[in-house]
This record gives structure tokens, sequence and C-alpha cells, in this order.
């Protein structure tokens, strides 16, 4: 998939080579297919639209400066405005130094929820914090049970309650339970939900005005397409989101719905999941996953390549 | 819901004036909505360019172009009744198997499945063929007791093909008329992962000797472009004979079942439509490209 892309647009601009500078004309084929290449990735519609945009603009600006490789010039001025989109980078936690902080967990079904509140649990005993995981998810069949499991396994605390019907006490009695256990983040587990399901939605914003977490990160599937927008700008409606978790990028998915859901939340992107094991987390760089949505692999190679 | 009107109102424009000029402007802003549904820049191009031929320069009435692109797109999707519709062996045990990439949807499925063939009388074995996430085993227990079928399970970590091969065995057994086996989900691109598949589809053809009869590839249906590589991934290793589009109760169209099944030969044959066991429903072309547009008219 990558190899064919990058073909066409190293041929592409091989075209522009020796020309000097770049005009909208002489960029035209080269954009095309960077577009086309976001569509693609699954960045959606309207994010691509603003992107081209500003590339055509800034491309068009920098042409004086421009002396023997527009070709590099173009690739460079995409990468660089794909970083600057997707950035700036906070991949901290922002731990309270009194009193415990607590995280909240949200997004669509199956989206990874409960696996990362374990991978987020590892990352803090990893640095000698004492994390608590509380089980609101009283939805999903086992979900309860799914959270003990992944607790037993890093031998971190899970609260929940037998029978429990209210998400929003389950919350509020766990943060209590990790306050007397001297637990110093608690994480909340939250059902999945799709946000145009009014109750479910209501539910989440009754969590957070009565627990009010320090921390809402959405977590988002990776291989999500362009329904990304409409969810992500509905959870940050509800929310006000502080950051963005995206799963699944251990797979051959590109992931431009980062793109989509950075656009539209304007909130960090703090890390990025790479498999189902608990350590399978990595704090986000834009660096590493500009040239896997642009369809490029590795990016600095292509350069030096034309 | 108002996110979702706010969103889609420069389409509702374009849809909802009337006698517009079939030109480039018009041309993208059809191509946006197109590609709004998942369905990719290849198959959109090419409907894009179906309107071109037919309208460009004219003045239409918008609801004539969408009459077109759903026409054009339900002859996409267009799969005979006898491949859409589950096939069921005339003696012993129908047996599938259900596979697809992480949280896609697939133990939930299964549940609904199983409530459709209670619904129908039907004796049920279900094996927890996952045995590696976390409470997955759990998860299946909790439906099988609800819907009132027996399952076949094994500890945490076994083998999943022995799980499949002890399932269709009790299946056999006990005279069931169904058996359906769980995987853990899995990325196409594992390899050792996709290679457990091809054993577990192989154990399950020991016991029955054409078993599995059907596998079914559950496919988000939030998911974008990546479902492509999933149903090439899975096909080759699991040999699909249809495919289950879930979560169509968001917002999401889950409109790449059309570059899928431009692509490979395999049918859409239910939707999941929520949470519960009687969310499923049979992939109907028509409904599904309604859908499609659902917000534009
Ligand atoms: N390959 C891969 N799988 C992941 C990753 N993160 C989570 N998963 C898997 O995705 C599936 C769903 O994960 P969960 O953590 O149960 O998702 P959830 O959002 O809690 O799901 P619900 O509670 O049902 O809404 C499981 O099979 C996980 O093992 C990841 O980064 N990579
Ligand atoms: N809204 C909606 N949610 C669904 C649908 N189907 C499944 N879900 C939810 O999606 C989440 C994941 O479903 P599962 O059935 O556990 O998915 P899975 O493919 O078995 O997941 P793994 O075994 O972890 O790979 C759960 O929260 C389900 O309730 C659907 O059609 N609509
Ligand atoms: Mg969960
Ligand atoms: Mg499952």
């Amino acid at each position: 998939m990558f190899e064919s892309f990058q073909n066409s647009l190293q041929s592409a601009l091989k075209s522009l080579a020796g020309k000097g500078k770049l005009t909208e004309a002489n960029m035209r084929e080269g954009l095309k297919l960077v577009e086309n290449s976001l569509l693609e990735a699954d960045v959606s519609y309207a994010v691509v639209k603003d992107f081209m945009a500003s590339i055509s603009e800034r491309a068009l600006g920098e042409k004086v400066l421009l002396a023997l490789r527009p070709t590099d010039q173009l690739v460079g001025i995409v990468r660089d405005e794909l970083i600057n989109i997707l950035g700036p980078v906070d991949p901290s936690l922002h731990l309270k130094a009194n009193g415990p902080t607590i995280l909240m967990l949200c997004g669509l079904q199956g989206s990874g929820k409960t696996t990362t509140c374990g991978k987020l649990s590892r990352l803090l005993l990893n640095e000698k914090q004492k994390p608590f995981l509380v089980a609101a998810d009283l939805q999903r069949p086992a979900a309860i049970e799914q959270l003990h499991v992944i607790g037993r396994q890093l031998n971190v605390r899970v609260y929940s309650e037998l029978g429990a019907q209210d998400p929003v006490k389950v919350c509020q009695d766990g943060v209590r339970k990790a306050k007397e256990a001297g637990c110093n983040v608690v994480i909340l587990d939250t059902a999945g939900r799709l946000a145009i399901d009014k109750e479910l939605m209501d539910q989440l914003i009754r969590i957070d005005n009565r627990v009010q977490p320090d921390q809402a990160y959405l977590v988002v599937d990776g291989m999500t397409g362009q329904d990304a927008v409409n969810s992500a700008k509905a959870f940050n409606e509800a929310l006000e989101l502080d950051g963005v978790i995206m799963t699944k990028l251990d797979g051959d998915a590109r992931g431009g719905a980062l793109m989509s859901v950075k656009q539209v939340t304007g909130v960090p992107i703090k890390f990025l999941g790479t498999g189902e094991q608990l350590d399978a987390l990595e704090p986000f760089r834009p660096e590493g996953v500009v040239g896997r949505i642009l369809g490029l692999g590795d990016m600095v190679g292509l350069v030096d390549v034309i | 819901k108002k996110t979702h009107d706010v969103l889609n109102t420069d389409i509702r424009d374009l849809f909802k004036r009337e006698g517009r000029l079939v030109d480039d402007e018009f041309l993208t802003e059809l191509f946006a909505a197109l590609v709004k549904t998942d369905m990719g820049v290849g198959p959109a191009n090419k409907l894009r360019d179906r309107v071109k031929t037919d309208f460009r320069g004219r003045v239409v009435q918008m609801s004539d172009v969408l009459a077109a692109v759903k026409q054009e797109l339900r002859g996409m999707l267009d799969q005979p009744g006898q491949q859409q519709a589950l096939q069921f062996v005339t003696s012993g045990p129908t047996v599938i198997l259900v596979v697809g990439v992480n949280g896609s949807g697939k133990t939930t499925t299964i549940a609904k499945l199983c409530q459709r063939f209670k619904d129908q009388g039907k004796k049920v074995v279900l094996g927890a063929g996952d045995t590696f996430r976390a409470a997955a085993v759990e998860q299946l227990t909790i439906w099988a007791d609800r819907l009132g079928a027996e399952i076949v399970k094994a500890e945490p970590g076994a083998d999943p093909a022995s799980v499949a091969h002890r399932a269709v065995a009790k299946a056999v057994e006990v005279n069931a008329d169904i058996c359906i086996v769980d995987t853990a989900g899995r990325l196409q691109t594992q390899s050792n992962l996709m290679q457990q598949l091809e054993k577990i589809h192989r154990v399950m053809g020991k016991v029955i000797p054409d078993a599995p009869h059907e596998v079914l590839l559950v496919l988000d249906g939030t998911a974008g472009q990546n479902a492509i590589s999933q149903a090439q991934g899975f096909s080759s290793a699991a040999k699909c004979t249809g495919i289950v589009l879930t979560k169509l109760d968001g917002t999401a169209k889950g409109g790449v079942v059309v570059a899928i099944r431009e692509k490979f030969a395999i049918p859409v044959k239910f939707v999941g439509l929520g949470e519960k066991a009687a969310d499923l429903a049979e992939f109907n072309a028509q409904q599904f490209v309604d859908a499609l547009f659902e917000d534009l008219v």
C-alpha cells in the first residue's frame, strides 16, 4: 500500500525537479496525490480540505526561497504542517501534588478503554505512583470482571460494586476508597457509548459533574473512518476533553482519524496504543505518525530518495 | 444529535436546492458527500464520474441525481439472495466461526445470532474460543446463560483450536442445530495469530468434514478504509463466507463495504444495530443505501 503511493508521488514530484519554484500549476498533481492519500488514510473530508488549502498557501508563499529541489520542499512543507497540526506534545498526566488525581476514560464501544486503563496503571506503577481502578461500566457483560483480571495482572486495586445500578455512585465510592487506600491516581473505566445516545451521554456528564475528573481522555480506535469527527466533537462538547488516546495502531491502519480528532477537539494527543499487552502504550510523537498518515512510510527516507 | 445536524448542514443545502447546474462545484460537493460515507476515494470517484457523464452541464433536480447514485450503488452491492442467507446443512449441526479485529463486536454478534436461532426453536452450542482477552470467556458465558445456550469453554490461555474442536464435538454429541465459535480479536497483520485462525478452521473440519459452514467476518461499522485490509487478511486465513457490519446504530455509515464488495465477493449478511441480543437485522441493500444519504434528503 505504502509503495504505490510513494512511487506515484515520487514521479509526480520528479516532474517538478529543476523547475526552481513551486507554482499552482506544477504542484497540482502532487497535491492531488497528497489529498487522495489523506482521504484513503481516513482523515475526514473537511479536515483534508482545510489542510490542502493551507499547504498550497504555504508552498506558494515559499516559492521565492526555493532553489534547486522543489520536491523536497513540498514534501517538507506537508510534513511540517502535519506535525504542526498534530502537536503540541503533552504526554503528562498532570498528577496533582496532593489529593488523588482522577482520570476518566471514555469513548465509543470497543475502542479500547478498559485495556488502556490497564496500560495507564502500568505506566503509573513504573513511575512509582499508586494507581487505583474503578469499574464504572455497568453496561457490557463481564466488563467489571475484565477490569478485575487486568487489576490482578498488575497488582492494582480495582473497585467495583456488586449489582450496582448507578455509575455515578460507583465512581464517587471508588474515589473515596482510593483515598482510604492511600492511592494517588484514580482511573475510571466508563462504558462504551455512542455520541448520539442521549441517555448515556447524560450519564457521562453526570459523572463528570459529580466526580469532577482532573483529566478526561477520549479513547479512539485507530481504524476509525470519517465518523471520527462526529463522535469526537460530541464527546468534547459533553466533557471538555483533556486529551486523546488512539489505540490499535499496531496493525496497518493509517490512523488518519487522529488528524480529524485533533482538528475538532484541539486537545493534545497523549498516547498511542500499539498492542493488546499492557505495556503496549507509547507517548505520542507527531514525527512518528506523519509518514504513516501520509502513506509514505519513512518520510525522511523519501526526501533523500527524490 | 445536534452536532450531527450542524456537521451535515452544508450537504443538506446541496440536496435541498432544486434545479442546480451540474458543474465542477456541484461534483465536488457530491464527491464530499460520497467520501463521508467511508466508501473510499475509488468508489466515490466512480460514482461522481457517472453523475458527470449523465448530468454534466444540465440543470437537474437533486433527487434525480441521488436516485442515479443509489441505483448504481445498489448495483455495486448486488448479491444473490441465496448467497446472503446463512447456509444451513441438512443433517448435523451447522457450524459458524466468527472472526474479526479487536473490539469489532464478535462476541455480541454471537449472542445476537444465538438469540435469533433460539427464537427459531433451534438448539445452540457456543464455543468460547477467545481464551486470550481478559474475561472474554465470562462475557460469552453471561450471554449463554441469558439466552439459554450450552457453552464449551476452557481455562484462560488454553489452545483456542482445542476449544473449537470440543465445541463442534459437543454440538454433534447433543444433537444441536447450530454451533457458533467465538475467537479472540486479532489484527490481520499478525501472521502468527492468522495462522492460529487457519488452525482453528482446520480443526473444526476434523469433526465435521465441511465445517465450518459459515465464517462470519465482523466489521466495525465505524471503521474506515482499513476494513478493506481486514477483509483481505481474514478471507485468506479463514475463508470468510459473509460479513456482519456492526454499530450501525450510530452516525457511522459503514460505506466501506461498497469497496469491499467491489474487491472481494464476500456478501454482507447481517448488520448490528445495538448492544442487545435483539439488535441484529438481515442486510438489506436498499435500506443500507438509503441510510448512506439519510442526512442529505
Ligand atoms: N491490537 C490492539 N488491540 C487493542 C489495543 N487496545 C485495545 N485492544 C483490544 O481491543 C479490544 C477492545 O478493548 P477494550 O479495552 O475491551 O475496549 P473498551 O473500549 O473497554 O470496550 P467496551 O467497554 O466494550 O466499550 C480488546 O480485544 C483489546 O484487547 C491496541 O492498542 N492494539
Ligand atoms: N452500539 C453498538 N455497540 C455494539 C454493537 N455490537 C457490539 N457492540 C459493543 O461493542 C463493544 C465490543 O463488542 P464485543 O462483542 O465485545 O466485541 P469483540 O469483537 O468480541 O471484542 P474482542 O473480543 O475484544 O475482540 C461492546 O461494548 C458491545 O456492546 C452494535 O451493533 N452497536
Ligand atoms: Mg470496556
Ligand atoms: Mg470478543
